[in-house]
């Protein structure tokens, strides 16, 4: 075996998710010889992989989605790694943009910094569990207020 | 965090797979072959992408089998040196964290790139950070099982490939193959741990890495 090119090209969490979405749908339909012995190495590997990128902002995320992000954040002059780990990890406070980002303080302001975290929270969608318990805190932040 | 990676093998089908598509038959075999395998300074490999190319296939004297040279793209696991990214603490030890992401287990963050200052509590077997606060300081311990985010500081991979009985074990010298030295292949491997072929190196130490929970308002 040889390997002719260790890094073609990088893949963001959704292509994979999406990828192995897919061949799990095509081997439910292939019946039987999944269960082999041969086959047991990509069925742990497809499951634990799946479990854990079901977890990540990917899950949520389309190729529509992917493509207006990439649009979204060209002005911004981000390397290719970083637009993959924004895209990855969909950071939602400065000190995450600041980890991400290589040496954010000299080449983003704060505002924009405040700017990305605002794209990237319209743009990519979400933990709908996590977004319906902030509004419900605001709530009784505001009920404590008053009173 | 993945990379798709270009490798050239040649497929070996059996007469008896003869009825199945080609493509079908080879994506098998590749996936049998490195779906869930390090592959050396390439990385973990996860499934196969798709097959560029397929060249002729030839059967030899001898095999009844097809063999068919396949250009084809993996999906590997392979992260690049400075990447951010979350796991679970496996657990603590001496060494240091040990983190696993589900599907790849051998990360550690060494004590010195733990948040300073770090203790280990010999007790619970757990590493945690003394964080002083204007009220004192409060000791926040990495429990098993929490989510924490780490940056990759580097990568080792180890060829672990068999090696051939040849070797001499440097704590048996002159003596192998003995009837009577029962021990001496068996002590070989209880003797050393079974290395990971891949692990990543990782560190906390910077603001906003670490138990999510640290940094969760």
């Amino acid at each position: 075996m040889e390997v002719k090119n260790a890094n073609a090209a990088m893949l963001s969490n959704y292509e994979v998710f999406k990828l192995l979405t897919d061949l799990k749908e095509q081997r439910k339909d292939s019946g039987k010889n999944k269960h082999s012995v041969g086959q047991q190495n990509l069925n742990t590997i497809m499951y634990e992989t799946l479990k854990y990128l079901s977890k990540t902002p990917c899950s949520r995320q389309s190729p529509e989605i992917v493509k207006e992000f990439l649009t979204t954040m060209m002005p911004h002059k981000l390397t290719k790694a970083e637009k993959l780990q924004l895209l990855n990890h969909r950071p939602q406070t400065a000190v995450e943009m600041q980890l991400l980002v290589e040496e954010s303080e000299e080449r983003l302001s704060e505002e924009q910094i405040e700017e990305l975290i605002q794209t990237v929270a319209d743009v990519l969608p979400g933990d709908p569990e996590q977004e319906n318990a902030a509004p419900a805190d605001a709530e009784m932040d505001e009920g404590s207020e008053q009173s | 965090m993945f990379v798709l990676v270009e490798m050239v093998d040649t497929v070996r089908i059996p007469p008896w797979s003869f009825q199945r598509q080609l493509n079908d038959a080879i994506a098998e075999e590749l996936n049998k072959k490195l779906a869930n395998k390090v592959v050396y300074k390439v990385g973990l490999c996860i499934c196969l992408y798709d097959i560029t190319k397929l060249d002729d296939s030839y059967i030899f004297p001898g095999d009844g089998a097809s063999h068919t040279k396949v250009h084809f793209r993996y999906v590997v696991f392979h992260p690049f040196l400075d990447e951010i990214l979350i796991g679970k603490i496996k657990y603590c030890s001496q060494e240091g964290v040990h983190v696993t992401m589900g599907f790849f287990d051998d990360i550690l963050i060494p004590p010195e790139s733990l948040q300073q200052p770090a203790k280990f509590d010999e007790a619970e077997q757990v590493w945690l950070w003394e964080y002083e606060t204007d009220e004192g300081a409060h000791d926040l311990y990495m429990d098993q099982g929490e989510e924490i985010r780490f940056r990759v500081t580097d990568e080792v991979f180890v060829d672990t490939s068999p090696t051939g009985p040849a070797t001499a074990t440097p704590d048996t010298p002159g003596q192998p193959g003995q009837p009577g030295q029962s021990t001496a292949p068996p002590a070989e491997d209880a003797g050393e741990k079974k290395e990971a072929p891949y692990t990543l190196i990782g560190t906390i130490c910077e603001p906003g890495l670490g138990l999510l929970s640290w940094w969760n308002n």
